[in-house]
């Protein structure tokens, strides 16, 4: 594989990520998958970044999985992503920032429609305007969270207490990256480096010290996908297809996984233990699985967070033998403790899928 | 000022129109931007459908220039006055030189194969083009992977760039089919243990003898041809290739591990053929190639009167055609030239 080939594809997908004052909307989903990391990335806009970032409690969904799951159809869809411009744009800000990659996609399929056909714009201001009385101004920059990460990257390099490197071998970590769909695949040119050689997690895993595998299911769907999980009848596919992400990553040897999107890790961390159960197998080294990250997370971890303030221990592959690799510190007792120090339960141990034990 | 005519493109359609107004009597100066003349053909070893060596026919346009056209290599055009006698071409680093007509046969270029991000071409080491593997074929070297090894399996991918309105060209590129049939066949003939299977759409083989060379392709050297467009190629830690695709024919997705891709890269309209278009003011279509004055009753003719057109700056086109077109187009000035010693 010739990297400079990837290189000048990255060189042709560049986009503009404001620096400043961010409208910041939360996911539906995240913060039952990885309740950490919303909070991981407003510490780290707000501490280390000193970054103006506003959240509006009247924000609501977007709509965007009822839309991608064909309930909820488009002209609802584009009114409720109305009233949430017009939360923003009532708070006084004009970068919204999205945290779930499907918000993304909804709002850049969305301001794309309005650009090329002003009278459903028009429309959807009317229906608004009707119902809620409200008025709205588009973003100026619309950006996903995963962005913003790519942008500060080097600032949080600087900052960063660690990298991504293997500190017994003093290698750089493997690292697989899984970009969401609606991220780029919709509009290659709305992300950092496209739809087919994505940069936008590829940038951080190289900033903070580790290298990036390809694979050849690097494309394929984390299992997910939708309708293939959320209709239950389906839900073979689904873990077949995060199956077959594992077997062709797995020759590779990678460290961990790096997503951008709220359902692809909760998939290929939660499937992984599903899959030991069924079939037995598990990936990753000494039975413990490959680790599943969200960027937030490991910028996190890069800045030196407490793991479990980043919310690590609620992942079903431990991440214990990634933090052992880098030499980030753990306090095994405090794994399972609430913020308030009280126990929260600790799940049963896998028949297949290993605990880590520190040693 | 004479009845002379400056040919700009030295290639198949050039060499011919620039041979042919000799033949008619006109003093006839063809440029070339390039150190020799012979455009893209000069790069081919054999030709569809016979398998021809191209040179053979390099060789008969060639000397049907004869010793009447003024051949210059090497020539960069940097504008085109227009007067009522005609036109002045000024180039780099020569005096400028007056026409009475001007006939523009700068071709085509070859689809730059790396804007199908998805096939991997400049990133997957054993993901090449038509006319590297014609390269291969031309110089007479061995056909290997990147680490030298004999293919086993090969891929040939048609209609890269063309009929795809992703990359913006809805247009069929004519030659890629036939190109990708006789490619099948010579890989088959180097390389016996390797096997090939071609990825198309439809194959339009419209000429003569095109048919019955597809035939011979599934028939005598078993090539396979499936019916679908590669969805994406991805690397495998050997460096073989996994691809992807739909056989629309069985309505299955399919999965396909090859040790090397061919991709049949189509034409594009030239850059400096919008140059040049522009320096004497013609329009192109919206697929980029120029526009004649009639598509039907003078395709080699233009909107601006003493301006020709010669070949692939219309549109794909094979040799037989071009070789074609660009004598009709001599025809065109010459009678375009009586006209005007008549009035």
């Amino acid at each position: 594989m010739k990297i400079e080939g990837k290189r000048n594809i990255w060189k042709d997908y560049q986009k503009e990520i404001a620096a400043d004052r961010y409208f910041y909307v939360r996911s539906c989903v995240r913060q039952n998958f990885f309740p950490g990391s919303e909070k991981t990335f407003l510490r780290i806009m707000k501490e280390e970044l000193h970054k103006d970032l506003f959240e509006n409690a009247a924000h609501t969904t977007c709509s965007g999985i009822g839309y991608h799951s064909d309930v909820v159809p488009f002209e609802t869809a584009m009114t409720m992503v109305a009233r949430q411009f017009s939360i923003m744009t009532e708070s006084g800000y004009e970068n919204f920032t999205t945290s779930c990659i499907t918000s993304f996609g909804l709002y850049s399929e969305i301001l794309e429609t309005w650009h090329h056909f002003p009278e459903v714009e028009e429309r959807v201001r009317q229906h608004l305007l009707k119902a809620t009385g409200r008025t709205f101004n588009k973003p100026v920059n619309l950006s996903h969270a995963s962005d913003v990460i790519f942008k500060f990257r080097k600032e949080i390099a600087a900052n960063g207490q660690y990298k991504l490197i293997n500190k017994n071998t003093g290698k750089p970590l493997q690292v697989v990256e899984h970009i969401g769909c609606h991220y780029s695949r919709m509009f290659p040119g709305k992300g950092i480096g496209g739809a087919e050689y994505p940069y936008v997690l590829v940038g951080m895993i190289e900033e903070w010290g580790g290298e990036v595998i390809d694979y050849p299911e690097r494309r394929h769907c984390c299992g997910f996908g939708f309708r293939q999980y959320l209709i239950q009848a389906n839900r073979g596919y689904s873990i077949s297809s995060t199956k077959k992400k594992f077997d062709s990553m797995a020759p590779y040897k990678p460290d961990f996984i790096l997503t951008n999107c709220p359902g692809c890790p909760m998939f290929l961390d939660r499937w992984q233990y599903a899959l030991s159960e069924m079939e037995g197998i598990t990936y990753g080294e000494n039975g413990h699985g490959i680790p599943v990250l969200t960027y937030e997370e490991l910028a996190g971890m890069i800045l030196g967070y407490d793991p479990w303030d980043i919310g690590l221990q609620v992942h079903q592959v431990p991440v214990e033998p990634l933090l052992d690799k880098i030499g980030i510190p753990y306090d095994t007792p405090r794994k399972f403790l609430t913020m308030d120090g009280k126990i929260m339960g600790q799940p049963k141990a896998p028949s297949n899928l290993k605990f880590y034990q520190h040693e | 000022m004479n009845n002379k005519v400056i040919v700009i493109g030295g290639g198949v359609a050039g060499m011919t129109a620039a041979g042919a107004l000799a033949d008619l009597g006109l003093e006839v100066l063809l440029l070339e931007k390039d150190s020799q003349t012979g455009g893209h053909v000069k790069n081919w070893d054999r030709l569809f459908p016979s398998r021809r060596p191209g040179k053979e026919v390099m060789d008969f346009v060639g000397k049907s220039m004869g010793t009447g056209v003024e051949q210059r290599c090497n020539v960069v055009v940097n504008s085109i006055d227009r007067s009522n006698d005609g036109f002045t071409v000024h180039m780099e680093n020569s005096e400028p030189v007056s026409a009475k007509c001007l006939v523009i046969a700068t071709g085509y270029e070859l689809f730059d194969a790396h804007k199908k991000e998805e096939y991997g071409y400049g990133i997957y080491d054993n993901v090449i083009t038509s006319a590297e593997l014609e390269n291969i074929f031309r110089e007479g070297k061995k056909l290997t992977t990147h680490d030298g090894k004999t293919p086993r399996r090969m891929a040939i991918v048609h209609c890269v760039g063309s009929r795809d309105e992703k990359v913006g060209n809805l247009y069929c590129s004519k030659v890629c089919c036939v190109t990708g049939v006789k490619q099948a066949i010579e890989i088959r003939e180097m390389l016996p243990g390797c096997e090939v299977t071609s990825f198309y759409m439809d194959l339009r083989m419209y000429d003569r003898n095109f048919e019955e060379l597809y035939y011979e392709a599934q028939q005598k050297w078993g090539v396979n041809f499936i019916r679908g467009r590669l969805s994406e190629c991805a690397e495998n830690p050997d460096h073989s290739l996994i691809l992807k695709a739909e056989d629309t024919l069985t309505g299955r997705p399919l999965k396909l591990t090859v040790d090397m891709v061919v991709l049949l890269v189509g034409f594009v309209p030239g850059a400096e053929t919008r140059r040049i278009a522009q320096m004497v003011g013609l329009q192109a279509g919206a697929d980029g190639f120029l526009l004649s004055a009639d598509e039907h009753v003078q395709d080699n003719s233009t909107s601006v009167p003493g301006v020709f057109l010669a070949g692939a700056v219309k549109g794909p086109a094979c040799i037989v055609n071009t070789i074609a077109d660009a004598r009709a187009t001599a025809l065109q000035v010459k009678k375009h030239l009586t006209n005007l010693k008549t009035k």
